[in-house]
């Protein structure tokens, strides 16, 4: 197949998985095959992407003219690439895992629950490739509205509140802050295509108006989880866990930071923002972001909560090192999208196994878990270990990008903010892990969760090891991104 | 040689099949001849954009009686796109009208029901392609008398207090216009809205002239329900039959609206009315407020029909803001939404027909889990709605973007905030619908699970694909609307 039939494919596929799994809903086993299926065929047309973005090319697809001069189009570059893989990688185990968590749990709408993955799962993809702001904006949006039903899934009254409070923020932030700035650009520029350089490194605007088009897009994309935006992750984790995993600690959370940094790169430039100063505020944002949240994980006691605030401030380090401006800490920008996305999968998984077999939600309740489900606190110790970013951990790879690039930018209380964090980060998780292991058990006796959840959780601890062993396929992609 | 007749056959056909449906009194074949009059004004309607599209502006002397002396059909971009718009809504409604009708009207009243509705087809018809001002006070009040009617065919009793209110409202638009239309005449002695134009910078006097101006502002004003005239409007959308509210909400507002942009750019022209008169400044105002009150007070209404008839006041509010915008991406705004705005509340008022076939009535108490009992019908209401607020990919957010686009290249940051911050107010709407059909469990007056009959089913979902396609593809109803734009902007008709 030519690249851009792969491109089409990686956008039909799970399009068409999702009509496949709404046939099949009376059959579950021809279902979660096809679910399977979809998820395994989306990861081999991304993949057969990889050689030619490797090479240096820019796959494209052009499909239509939505608007007078601005197509809804496609384009892979470095960046997406990462972004595609991830995303498409992850659906296959984290399929395995829902299977064992949605039969496991017993849970209703099962098939509701697939169509609505699969759907997901498109929209991800048309943002990883879009090839300007509009077809990105258009796939942004589908993928708030396809996720609602996975939020509000068990429909009380918890997951209407949950769901009012998703719903808001993301369609909020994005129909108030993002859609003006996207005309505005249109308006400024002429132009919406994403561009290596920055599609406004031309318009010479001045600073105020500059920073203020860059604060309507970084608040705007409000799955970024930039403070004060960051309350519909929390109110997510209503949704089933495997939902929490990919989807709010993957997808939809990196389709945030990854149109930060895209904006970043490929609207504004770095060298035009590092040249002006518009973007000086946006560091601190971050900064505050990173160690408010982890302040509030801190003292979460909810497991998913905890880890949802976690993941809050493990965003910013992604919209923080994009903002860093140096081509270092671009490439540490797309390498913790990468290795965020693996280690706090691993996390959301653990959280779902311990829930599926002894139905413990609290922190507090884990006294001794680790001897009955080793497996699984093994697994949640090596994401913990990687979000902290402690070698052999793929996580310590992102954080030294990170942080060279705070020292190259010598913008000493970025490199502060990082330090300080990775302190919160210890605090926050060694505690679980230490009760998990070093307590005695209490209450009922139970083991492991069902063989498909702890295949997933290893699958996805495995990789966070062998990731920073063998970092060289993402690693080539963040270092084009940056333009080394 | 039918081909060059086809301005005036698009009105002809549809006007001499009321009679004809009335003499025949059968319901079978008043359907029948009632479908076969829309199919050819739609074809008619297409064939005739067609040919503007390609050759420009048509023109057609009735009776062969040549302008200004005889009555002038003069169709250009915007009304092509109108008659396109009101043609093809027109057909679809009847198919769907077949069960709809049938379970709301009783069966001996069917031929005038087919009847009047006809008559409303031409009317609307007429007034997008005539280029007579008298013709055009004519042809509203053929669509106006035939509205009354129609309204007055629900089954509630309200209705006939609704069609009342409505006739009130109405009549005095009516007779407003024509008092404008009267001081026109007096100062250009001319009913040819061309040659009015042409004439009108010599007319002795100003002050007739804005009279007239102010007379026919008014009197659109009620007739397209601008916020505070709106007040005939919920009641009748809410009350008459589902057929009619569908057919009323897509067309007979937007036919109005065109009829004051005809006025405004191609009588009066643009000068007068955006840079002497503060006419962009009253429209926004009066704008803002419908769409903020309207909205409002949509979200707290109790059943769907009157929750999106308010919502309607509110969209109408976005229309008249692109006017008032005044620049030529505002205007594109404008007559864009006219369609999109069509189609959408076209597609949501089909579907809430097929609610109220199986339900009775549309409230809010029994549609608690719809989306289990009619899923289909659910979804396309959802995806409507979403269109109503303006998500990527629908129709709505075309207009969104020209409105938005508008405001910030005329530097009005504060409007572009308030429209987009409006549409936050569509989605609290809206949503309600969707917690009610998807988050409650269904309750003992949800109807037994089964969708309407896909007579009343495919219509509606056409109209829904419609929502979605011209979101996508933006070539027919954005190449238009630019065009129709320039053309306004330029001054001439």
């Amino acid at each position: 197949m030519s690249a851009a039939q792969l491109v089409a494919a990686a956008l039909l596929v799970p399009a068409a998985g999702a009509g496949g799994i709404a046939l099949a809903g009376r059959w579950p086993n021809l279902r979660e095959t096809v679910t399977l299926a979809a998820a395994a065929l989306l990861f081999a047309c991304v993949l057969g992407l990889v050689p030619a973005v490797l090479a240096g090319s820019t796959p494209e697809l052009f499909v239509l003219e939505m608007l007078p001069g601005i197509a809804l189009g496609f384009r892979v570059e470095p960046l997406g690439m990462l972004f595609a893989l991830v995303a498409s990688g992850l659906w296959i185990v984290n399929s395995v895992y829902s299977i064992g968590y949605m039969r496991g749990n017993d849970e209703p709408h099962q098939t509701r629950y697939y169509i609505c993955f699969a759907l997901a799962l498109a929209a991800t993809m048309g943002i990883a490739f879009a090839a300007n702001l509009l077809t990105l904006f258009l796939f942004y949006e589908m993928l708030t509205l396809v996720t609602w039903p996975l939020v509000t899934h068990h429909g009380d009254d918890e997951a209407r509140a949950g769901g009012r409070t998703y719903l808001g923020v993301l369609l909020g932030t994005s129909i108030v802050l993002l859609l003006p700035a996207i005309i505005a650009t249109w308006a400024l520029a002429g132009t919406l295509e994403f561009v290596p350089g920055g599609l406004l490194a031309g318009a010479r605007l001045s600073n105020a108006a500059l920073g203020g088009l860059l604060a309507l897009y970084m608040f705007g994309i409000g799955k970024a989880a930039l403070m004060p935006f960051h309350r519909w992750l929390p109110a997510a984790m209503v949704a089933p866990t495997p939902v929490s995993a990919l989807l709010h600690a993957v997808a939809v959370v990196k389709a945030g930071v990854f149109a930060v940094v895209k904006v970043i790169v490929y609207v504004f430039g770095v060298d035009t923002l590092a040249g002006l100063r518009a973007a000086d505020w946006l560091p601190a944002v971050a900064g505050f972001t990173i160690i408010a949240a982890s302040v509030v994980a801190l003292r979460a006691d909810n497991l998913k909560r905890r880890l949802a605030y976690s993941t809050v401030s493990q965003l910013s380090y992604v919209v923080l090192a994009a903002a860093l401006l140096t081509p270092l800490s671009v490439v540490g920008a797309a390498l913790h999208i990468a290795a965020h996305a693996v280690g706090k999968i691993t996390l959301f998984f653990a959280a779902g196994a311990i829930y599926t077999a002894s139905h413990k939600t609290e922190v507090s309740q884990l006294d001794g878990i680790g001897r009955r489900m080793p497996w699984t606190m093994g697994a949640f110790l090596v994401g913990a270990l990687s979000l902290i970013g402690v070698p052999p951990c793929v996580g310590f790879v992102s954080k030294w990008y990170v942080l060279q690039g705070a020292f190259a930018a010598k913008l000493w209380p970025a490199a502060a903010v990082l330090l300080g964090s990775t302190l919160l980060n210890a605090a926050y998780f060694m505690p679980i892990v230490y009760v998990a292991f070093f307590r005695a058990p209490r209450g009922e006796p139970h083991g492991e969760a069902p063989v498909a959840i702890v295949l997933a959780l290893v699958a996805t601890a495995a990789a966070t090891v062998a990731l920073f062993f063998l970092p060289g396929l993402p690693l080539a992609l963040a270092r084009s991104v940056a333009g080394l | 040689m039918i081909a060059e007749h086809l301005p005036a056959l698009q009105v002809a056909v549809p006007l001499a099949a009321a009679p004809l449906i009335v003499l025949l009194r059968h319901p079978t074949l008043a359907w029948w001849i009632a479908l076969g009059a829309c199919g050819f004004a739609l074809l008619a309607a297409l064939l005739t954009a067609a040919q503007v599209a390609g050759a420009g502006t048509v023109s057609y002397a009735l009776g062969s009686w040549p302008p200004p002396w005889g009555i002038e059909y003069r169709i250009d971009t915007l009304g092509a796109f109108v008659l396109v718009l009101v043609a093809g809504v027109a057909a679809l409604v009847v198919p769907f009208a077949w069960r709809s009708v049938a379970a709301e009207v009783p069966r001996e009243q069917h031929y005038l029901f087919y009847a009047v509705y006809c008559l409303c087809v031409a009317g609307l018809l007429g007034m997008a392609a005539t280029g007579d001002a008298f013709n055009l006070f004519v042809f509203m009040e053929i669509a106006s008398l035939a509205m009354y009617v129609l309204i007055a065919f629900g089954r509630d009793r309200r209705a006939l207090f609704a069609a009342y209110q409505y006739l009130i409202l109405g009549t005095i638009g009516a007779t407003f216009y024509v008092i404008g239309v009267g001081l026109l005449y007096l100062m250009t002695g001319t009913l040819n809205l061309a040659d009015m134009a042409s004439r009108l910078p010599l007319a002795q006097s100003e002050r007739p002239v804005l009279a007239a101006l102010a007379f026919i502002t008014v009197g659109m004003s009620l007739k397209l329900a601008l916020f505070p005239l709106h007040l005939w409007l919920p009641n009748a959308y809410t009350f008459a039959p589902s057929a009619v509210t569908a057919f009323l909400a897509a067309t007979a507002t937007k036919v109005a609206v065109y009829v004051l942009l005809r006025f405004y750019f191609s009588v009066f022209g643009a000068p007068l009315v955006s840079a002497e008169l503060p006419m962009p400044q009253i429209l926004l105002a009066l704008s803002i407020a419908a769409i903020v009150t309207a909205s409002l007070v949509a979200v707290w209404q109790p059943d769907l029909k009157r929750m999106f008839a308010y919502s309607s006041v509110a969209q109408i509010g976005y229309i008249t803001l692109g006017i008032g915008i005044a620049s030529r991406d505002g205007l594109t705004a404008a007559v864009v939404h006219l369609f999109n705005h069509g189609i959408t509340k076209g597609a949501l008022f089909l579907l809430i027909g097929g609610v109220v076939l199986r339900a009775g009535w549309a409230g809010f108490e029994r549609i608690q889990g719809l989306g289990r009992s009619m899923p289909l019908t659910s979804l396309g209401i959802v995806i409507a709605g979403l269109s109503l607020i303006g998500i990527p990919g629908t129709a709505g957010f075309v207009s969104k973007w020209f409105l938005v686009l508008g405001a910030i290249e005329n530097g009005q940051w504060w409007l572009a905030a308030l429209v987009v911050g409006t549409s936050l107010i569509a989605v609290a709407y809206v949503w309600r619908f969707v917690e009610a059909a998807y988050l409650a469990a269904p309750g003992p007056r949800t109807p037994a699970p089964g969708e309407p009959p896909a007579a009343m089913l495919v219509p509606a979902w056409l109209m829904v694909a419609a929502c979605i396609y011209f979101g996508l593809d933006t070539s027919f109803t954005v190449g238009a609307a630019r065009r129709a734009a320039a053309l306004m902007l330029g001054g001439a008709p």
